[in-house]
């Protein structure tokens, strides 16, 4: 369904990487590994469709993403570095603004069983301000428990998550993958996700094409 | 399309409510300019009233810069921006309800505010009509054209002067018909065709705007 050839990636004066390609389909996870400054967000945000490619091509089902436009971020969920939430309004309103922007809105009780799940009931009339930051990630990552995108493309998501709450996201992308959905993720810490086929692909390598696809892991 | 500019524009609202210093910083601003005129070039109610005009439309014009930067600013760092520009929905009506918002937020204020600051300068109580009028079609061509230079500022150092120099001179066209409009009024000329070509400009700077300024977003998150 997703699909990447020969995607390049050039930073300033800096070549981050070259003849980057993978195909990944329904009920797969991407696990996109490298060092630090090896381009792995310029390779999710290319994936979104935020930076174009030097060269190269990103097609969805088929298509090329930059020609569906609206009808790919239709089927797309993002969480990047930041957690994109407002931190003077509450985790509540911060679900609810969010849904209500995508068009898809949600209901209170919807919005408060998501906010028990991620551990912020008791917290959801709080400003997200006054949460940790570890707890301002669960209130971002709170948007994942309903949805139903079919590609999610998460950028560290487990960055400032406590155990538990890692255990938590591994579960949902695996219970999303279950649904026959697609992730893409990076993260620096191994993190078994309990259901889906795994690939790998690191980035930043002696050379420069160095794709490893691991044996399916069920 | 109605309830996803009803949902930016609450959002916005919101956000403004939570974080009044801003919008009260700007209107004492305004306040606080216009006051100083008649305080500084002393009391003759003559050469006020010439004076009125053009002093209440650029005070407007500078305490609208003030809030400015901000309008896309906030949403960059914390990352909604970029969820904004993945919504489904075109970038280019969200970028309309944020400029409605802002224009609710940092124009309406200054629409209220300048009949009773008008008095200050001896104005009758025509040309205070014709000044709030002419504010109230003006104000949202401020926040249109805004929004291109803000987004067009956004993420570079010292943006804050830049966007000055970048929206003020746009402004121009927006600041001769506003006070001009006063100014026929006081000469007994008539205000019709000045607040007409205000008008045009608003229609143009809300309604076209938001296009450059969703593409200069674009270019801001590559």
């Amino acid at each position: 369904m997703l699909e990447a050839s020969n995607l390049e990636c050039v930073r300033g004066e800096r070549r981050l990487f070259a003849d980057v390609s993978f195909r990944l389909d329904g009920g797969e996870m991407l696990y996109l590994q490298g060092s630090n400054g090896s381009g792995k967000t310029s390779l999710l945000r290319m994936l979104c469709a935020l930076t174009p490619a030097v060269s190269g091509e990103i097609r969805w089902r088929g298509k090329p993403i930059g020609k569906l436009g609206e009808e790919f971020r239709s089927e797309l969920c993002y969480l990047g570095h930041h957690n994109a939430i407002k931190e003077e309004l509450t985790p509540l309103e911060n679900m609810r603004s969010s849904a209500d922007l995508a068009q898809e809105p949600l209901a209170e009780e919807a919005a408060l069983d998501a906010l028990q799940l991620v551990g912020l009931r008791g917290r959801e009339d709080l400003a997200c301000r006054y949460l940790s930051q570890g707890q301002k990630r669960r209130a971002a990552l709170a948007r994942l428990v309903n949805e139903k995108r079919a590609l999610w493309i998460l950028d560290e998501p487990y960055v400032a998550l406590d155990p538990a709450a890692v255990e938590l996201v591994a579960g949902l992308i695996g219970a999303h993958l279950q649904r026959g959905g697609l992730a893409v993720l990076t993260t620096h810490q191994a993190v078994a996700v309990p259901a889906g086929a795994i690939r790998e692909l690191r980035l930043g390598d002696d050379d420069a094409n160095d794709e490893r696809r691991s044996a399916e892991r069920c | 399309m109605l309830s996803l500019l009803r949902a930016v524009i609450g959002r916005d609202l919101r956000l403004a409510m939570r974080r009044q210093a801003d919008i009260v910083a700007a209107v004492f601003f305004f306040i606080i300019v216009v006051s100083l005129f008649p305080l500084g070039v002393g009391p003759e109610p003559e050469q006020l009233r010439r004076m009125a005009p053009g002093v209440l439309w650029v005070a407007a014009l500078l305490a609208t810069m003030l809030s400015l930067p901000r309008l896309f600013a906030d949403d960059h760092r914390d990352g909604t921006l970029e969820q904004l520009a993945l919504a489904p929905q075109p970038l280019a009506l969200i970028v309309l309800g944020k400029v409605i918002a802002h224009w609710l937020v940092a124009g309406v204020p200054l629409v209220v505010l300048a009949p009773v600051l008008g008095v200050q300068f001896d104005l009758s109580s025509d040309a205070l009509t014709v000044l709030t009028v002419s504010l109230l079609i003006g104000t949202p061509a401020l926040s249109g054209i805004g929004a291109i230079g803000a987004a067009l500022t956004l993420g570079v150092r010292g943006g804050g002067v830049l966007l000055s120099l970048l929206v003020l001179p746009l402004y121009i066209p927006v600041l001769i018909f506003g006070a001009g409009a006063v100014d026929a009024t006081v000469s007994g000329l008539g205000p019709q065709a000045h607040l007409s070509l205000l008008g045009a400009l608003a229609l143009g700077g809300v309604f076209f705007a938001p296009w450059p300024t969703a593409a200069a977003l674009r270019v801001a998150l590559e």
